[in-house]
């Protein structure tokens, strides 16, 4: 049977075929959707969010210790805070198969950066797979929980957002039986106390000799000849570019790429006159065929920087003079165009927090959700953003050498509160910090899509569980001062941000809307412009709502009036609140003159 | 663009309803016997930003994303949108253009930005191919915003080699029974837009 696919839904299809027994995760784009589907369509693999990618990992270590095959997804940020398990796992090996999806960002279409987490597979002597399509997608988790098995290994399988959220036709098989492994107790093999983990470094040396060797002989390392004295080495998406720009080239196509099969490459290499390495980001490949002393290139062809395309491998294909001037496309690229960044959607209950922030002047600690949203004009109310739960830290530092007179505040979201926050709470109450932490409860992870999490009070597989109360657990951490607000309160907001900031204690500042989307969409009564008062004072323009706009009618001066689609408008009352005129209205109290 | 061988663009703003018409686009080309990819980018592009979704058809895809300048069909849900993308496109090609326009905060606020007058004519500076659909007014009279998008669908079945009966069997498994028959005329109604026949 054949179905059309994403990269991720086939390696959920993968991990049902291998008969995976436990999926954990924390939701992280481009890697979600992998766990959603297993949620969805396979309900028979036990599935779970846990509230971050350490933890993830580690219910996945101890599934695989007890005999079962294991499944952890992340995105590439997401495998730093697992980095701890995932350095000593190496050493551990496995009972039941681990394979551990990394999921890349080049380009950084949703991420903070854009490293490249096959150095992680190097970094930790882990085997690596790294497929090209949906289908090698779903081909080869199952082949990674053999090799895992076999090898007695964790399985790195890096993705990337190409190949994540790409489609393309997958052919499905049964689900196998899988080797259901019996626990057996191995505390030299599992406990990694100094005088097991020397014994163990010598398996991990041993292991990575035998893998170098299956990668020698693997048919997930294969080569095209084509009869071409131009031989391209790539991996993953690269492949497809170079092959849709070049199809008639030599090809060696590597889908286990850690170890690499240098004797495999050095006799590809010999055999051609010109052989370039094309894949994304860093040199991976390239540098380490280098070092074995061959004479290959290819990243100063295409750059280290953002996602290869067809065109820019053309591009490269061209500098390097292995073919004629590439064709740009014939019509021009716009120029002088609008951007279209994203904002914050209509009814937000993030906006309320972000205007009052904004007219406090306040020194804004910034986190990763959608809140960082707050950062954008016309908002402009955040200073810092560098990883999950960071705000707390960077509030709690920037607060103890004073750099704002008008004081500093943390912002952080639900989810990523229980992610990373919770120890950034301890360490400002534990050190006597002043820091205020406003925790923007919108009751879901809203970035990734809307998945559940310690507090909405249901599991990934739908199961009811208990609401862990973010309030107690903040007390229970030492905060004395916690104090709930309405999102939609403008004036309470900025009040309390002015008090809690002025207070010389810890506190917290916990807001209280739902997310307007999900999981379900709020729409109550809309909101409507009254012409006739609006002084096109810009007011409302300035809470950048996208149910706002400027109607064609305009005052004296030329500036135009506000109007509201009414067919978006969520009734908030946000941009009510703030317009002086007081021209702003439910479209029920509006009378037209 | 040749019998065998497609590359469609679409772009719109997110929460459009771009994504469900790729699928039922990529959907259709697989029964019909195609290799098919499609490719888009989620998470935060999706708030209110651009989405596009590129979609490959032919009896082998290596890419999933088309190269610049080789879209056979550029289809935009919203008439700047269509300006913006207007590059990827080969000169020849077909673009299908809702007149929808949504202009962002963004530039209402800030005085240095514009939106483009007439972005559609602008297109057609430059390329010959261009059908300025009137989705929204077609989806009102038919009483729901939202078949914008399968409007567009019976529009681009005006230049797809795919059996009619075929694009409603898959757009009947996609949505909801209650809204069946109201997508299957707004698909109809997209059908009776074509280029004129000059622009043909």
């Amino acid at each position: 049977m054949k179905e059309l696919l994403s990269g991720n839904e086939a390696v959920a299809r993968g991990a049902f075929e291998a008969d995976v027994k436990l999926a954990s995760a924390y939701p992280g784009t481009p890697s979600t959707e992998i766990m959603e589907t297993i949620g969805d369509k396979f309900p028979s693999l036990y599935a779970q969010w846990s509230p971050n990618e350490k933890v993830a990992y580690e219910v996945g270590v101890g599934a695989s210790v007890g005999g079962g095959r294991a499944l952890v997804t992340m995105k590439h940020v997401g495998l730093n805070v697992a980095a701890d398990p995932y350095m000593t796992h190496a050493y551990t090996g496995v009972n039941g198969g681990f394979l551990i999806v990394s999921a890349d960002d080049p380009e950084m279409h949703s991420s903070q950066n854009e490293q490249d987490n096959r150095f992680f597979a190097k970094f930790a002597n882990i085997p690596m797979l790294e497929p090209a399509d949906s289908q090698e997608s779903k081909d080869m988790v199952v082949m990674g929980y053999e090799i895992s098995e076999i090898f007695d290994t964790p399985v790195l399988f890096r993705m990337t957002t190409r190949i994540s959220h790409s489609k393309g036709i997958v052919e499905l098989q049964e689900p196998t039986e899988g080797t259901n492994k019996k626990y057996v107790k191995d505390s030299s093999k599992y406990v990694m106390i100094p005088s097991h983990a020397r014994a163990r470094h010598i398996v991990v040396e041993e292991r990575i000799q035998k893998l170098q060797n299956f990668s020698e002989e693997t048919l997930l390392n294969f080569v095209e000849d084509n009869g071409s004295k131009i031989g391209i080495i790539t991996s993953g998406v690269s492949y497809q570019y170079a092959k849709e720009v070049e199809p008639n080239f030599d090809y060696m196509k590597l889908g286990f790429t850690f170890p690499l099969p240098i004797k495999k490459i050095e006799e590809f290499v010999k055999n051609h006159d010109v052989v370039l390495v094309v894949e994304e980001l860093e040199p991976f490949i390239e540098d380490q065929i280098k070092v074995a002393g061959i004479k290959v290139e290819g990243k100063k062809y295409f750059g280290k920087q953002g996602e290869l395309s067809p065109y820019r491998v053309a591009e490269g294909f061209h500098k390097a003079g292995i073919i004629d001037a590439v064709k740009i496309a014939e019509i021009g690229v716009e120029k002088d165009m609008f951007p279209r960044p994203p904002v914050l959607c209509p009814g937000c209950p993030h906006r309320g927090a972000f205007m009052a922030l904004k007219k406090a002047g306040i020194a804004v600690a910034g986190d990763i959700g959608c809140y960082t949203l707050g950062v954008m004009e016309p908002l402009n109310a955040m200073d810092t953003c560098v990883c999950m739960g960071a705000s707390i830290g960077n509030a709690i530092g920037m607060e103890k050498v004073q750099a704002s007179d008008k004081g500093t505040v943390a912002v952080i979201g639900d989810s990523t509160f229980f992610h990373s926050g919770i120890t950034g709470i301890l360490d400002a109450v534990y050190n006597n910090s002043n820091v205020t932490v406003m925790i923007l409860d919108n009751s879901i992870t809203a970035m990734t899509g809307g998945q559940q999490h310690p507090s909405t009070g249901k599991t990934l597989m739908g199961k009811d569980t208990v609401k862990v109360d973010i309030a107690n657990l903040v007390r229970a951490l030492g905060v004395k001062r916690v104090i709930n607000v309405d999102a939609y309160d403008y004036d309470q907001v900025l009040s309390v941000i002015k008090e809690e900031v002025a207070t010389k204690e810890p506190s917290v500042i916990l807001t209280t809307r739902p997310c307007v989307l999900m999981p379900a969409r709020i729409m109550d009564e809309p909101f409507t412009v009254d012409l006739e008062l609006c002084t096109a004072c810009s007011a409302c323009f300035k809470i950048s709502c996208p149910a706002i706009s400027a109607s064609d009618e305009t005052n004296k001066h030329d500036r135009p009036k506000a109007i509201i689609d009414a067919t978006i408008c969520t009734g908030c009352t946000l941009c009510a609140q703030v317009c002086p005129p007081e021209a702003i209205m439910l479209k029920s109290q509006f009378v037209e003159a | 663009m040749s019998e065998n061988n497609y590359a469609i663009l679409i772009v719109g703003v997110g929460g459009q309803g771009v994504l469900l018409a790729s699928e039922i686009i990529s959907e259709t080309a697989m029964r019909v016997g195609f290799d098919v990819k499609k490719s888009e980018v989620h998470g935060m592009s999706q708030r209110g930003g651009i989405v596009s979704s590129h979609i490959k058809m032919a009896e082998k895809v290596y890419s999933p994303t088309i190269r610049y300048g080789q879209a056979d069909i550029l289809i935009s849900f919203e008439k700047a949108e269509g300006l913006r993308a207007l590059d990827w496109m080969k000169k020849e090609g077909v673009a299908i253009v809702s007149q929808t326009e949504l202009i962002p905060a963004i530039v209402t606020s800030q005085k240095d930005l514009h939106y483009p007058e007439n972005p559609v004519e602008k297109m057609r500076e430059k390329a010959n191919r261009v059908i300025a659909a009137d989705a929204d007014k077609i989806a009102a009279e038919l009483g729901n915003p939202r078949l914008v998008n399968t409007i567009l669908l019976g529009i681009l079945s005006n230049y797809m080699p795919f059996p009619t009966e075929l694009w409603l069997d898959v757009i009947r498994n996609r949505v909801k029974e209650r809204f069946v028959d109201i997508n299957i005329q707004a698909f109809n109604r997209g059908r009776e837009v074509k280029l004129s026949a000059i622009e043909a």
